[in-house]
Parts: C-alpha cells; sequence; structure tokens
C-alpha cells in the first residue's frame, strides 16, 4: 500500500553542496531501493532557524515527497537520525489530506457546472431583450 | 446613541481577556441577551474565517509566512476569538504550526 508522504530535514550549514547532493542521492537510493517512488527533490536553500539547533542557527532545507509504504520509511528515518550532517527531520503523511482536497475541487468543479446552465438561459434572454430595443427605438 | 455606544466597546474590545465572542459561545447567538451577559447591546461586528472566505484548503507547514499572521509577538498561538478563524481550520493551523515549531520554522517561545 503505497502512501504519500512528505519529509523534510535540515542539513548543517557547514556542509558543501557536493555532500549536500551525495546525501539526497543516498536517500533517495534508500528509498527506490525499498520499492518506494520519489515524486519530486526540492532545495529550499539556506534558512536561518527559529532556534539554535545543536549550536546552528542556519540551516539548509531539503523538501522529498515520496510514495513509500510505512517500513520503507522507517528505515528513511533511522537512516536520518543516523546521518551526521543532518540535524532535524519531519515527516508528514499527506495521503488523506490529497485526497480531501481532491474531493473538494471535484464538488467545487461540479458546483460550477450545474450553476453555469441556468444562468446562461437567463442572460442570454437579457442580452438578446435590450439588443431587440435598442434596434428598434433607433 | 449610536457614538455613546460604540466608543466604550472599542477599549473593551482591545483587552484580550472576556472578549465579546468569547464565553458567549458562537457569534450566531447574535444579541440575543441584549443587555444580559456583560451588558453588551450590539455584538463586535461578524469576524470572518479568512480561510473559508478565500477558500483555502490546505494549511501547510512550510508556508511560514502564512502562519506567521496567526502567532504573537512571542511565539504563541493567537486563539481563535481574536482572529475569527472557524473551529475546522483553526485546529488544522495549529497541526500546522506545531509541525512548523518542530522543524524550526517557527519558534518556540521567542524574545524574552
Amino acid at each position: 500500500m503505497q502512501r504519500f508522504y512528505e519529509v523534510m530535514f535540515i542539513v548543517r550549514p557547514d556542509t558543501q553542496d557536493e555532500d549536500v547532493d551525495k546525501l539526497i542521492a543516498g536517500f533517495e537510493a534508500t528509498v527506490t531501493n525499498g520499492g518506494g517512488n520519489i515524486r519530486s527533490t526540492e532545495k529550499l536553500g539556506r534558512r536561518k532557524l527559529a532556534y539554535l539547533v545543536r549550536k546552528f542557527s542556519e540551516g539548509n532545507y531539503i523538501l522529498m515527497t515520496i510514495d513509500a509504504d510505512g517500513k520503507l520509511v522507517a528505515e528513511l528515518e533511522r537512516r536520518l537520525r543516523v546521518s551526521e550532517p543532518v540535524i532535524k527531520f519531519i515527516t508528514v503523511r499527506m495521503d488523506e489530506e490529497q485526497k480531501r482536497i481532491d474531493k473538494i475541487k471535484a464538488i467545487r468543479v461540479t458546483r460550477k457546472k450545474l450553476s453555469a446552465q441556468p444562468v446562461a438561459a437567463p442572460v442570454e434572454a437579457a442580452v438578446e431583450a435590450p439588443a431587440e430595443a435598442t434596434p428598434a427605438s433607433a | 446613541m449610536a457614538d455613546e455606544t460604540t466608543t466604550p466597546r472599542a477599549p473593551e474590545g482591545a483587552a484580550p481577556s472576556g472578549g465579546p465572542g468569547g464565553p458567549r459561545g458562537p457569534r450566531s447567538g447574535g444579541p440575543g441577551g441584549p443587555g444580559g451577559p456583560g451588558g453588551r447591546k450590539f455584538f463586535r461586528r461578524k469576524k470572518v474565517c479568512k480561510f473559508c472566505t478565500e477558500k483555502i484548503d490546505a494549511i501547510p507547514y512550510r508556508d511560514v509566512r502564512l502562519l506567521q499572521g496567526f502567532v504573537a509577538e512571542r511565539g504563541k498561538i493567537v486563539p481563535r476569538r481574536l482572529t475569527g478563524v472557524c473551529t475546522t481550520h483553526q485546529r488544522r493551523l495549529t497541526r500546522a504550526i506545531k509541525q512548523a515549531r518542530n522543524i524550526a520554522l517557527l519558534p518556540f517561545a521567542a524574545r524574552y
């Protein structure tokens, strides 16, 4: 059962860019080897942290969205916890949320279609009426 | 008459304790008890939920700017009677703020 997760983690600011890329590649390999699927990886760049984490006040934020099952997520979290450059991480489950949003969007689309039809008729009638009136008066 | 009632309302409304909509329940109660509890003639102007009007479905923890509007200066979460958010959205907002705090996007306690 593949579920949709968002993993955000912070890498310490004194790591080189290539090391960061190596790290990310390592995690992506973990996901794909475990049978998961990576939707996207985003580097949000350096940001000031809201509080000191391991005596750092800045960090490199990275966001990964993946499709995986629970065991794979546990394994990924274990690796994140163990890896030295990663100072913080959070995994959020997004599939239920996504389902809810899609449902709302679908309802909105159908509602729009229902309201479009009766509105069209009186609008056309109103448009025709003044259009007829003006040439008649002119 | 209207002036006399509105001006004392303004400084009272500024004080967060015992806000007009708070212990009296939902705003839709209306001026049900005028002069009853607290002696208020009109209740405050209806505060609308920002998320309901703008039809924002999801409140992601990553959107710091959106969340900061609902966080006080010291980092505390603002109660919904002050911001006018509806219950479902307040719950989602709280969840998002706590997630953001965990990932150091928002502070747990700011300043002194």
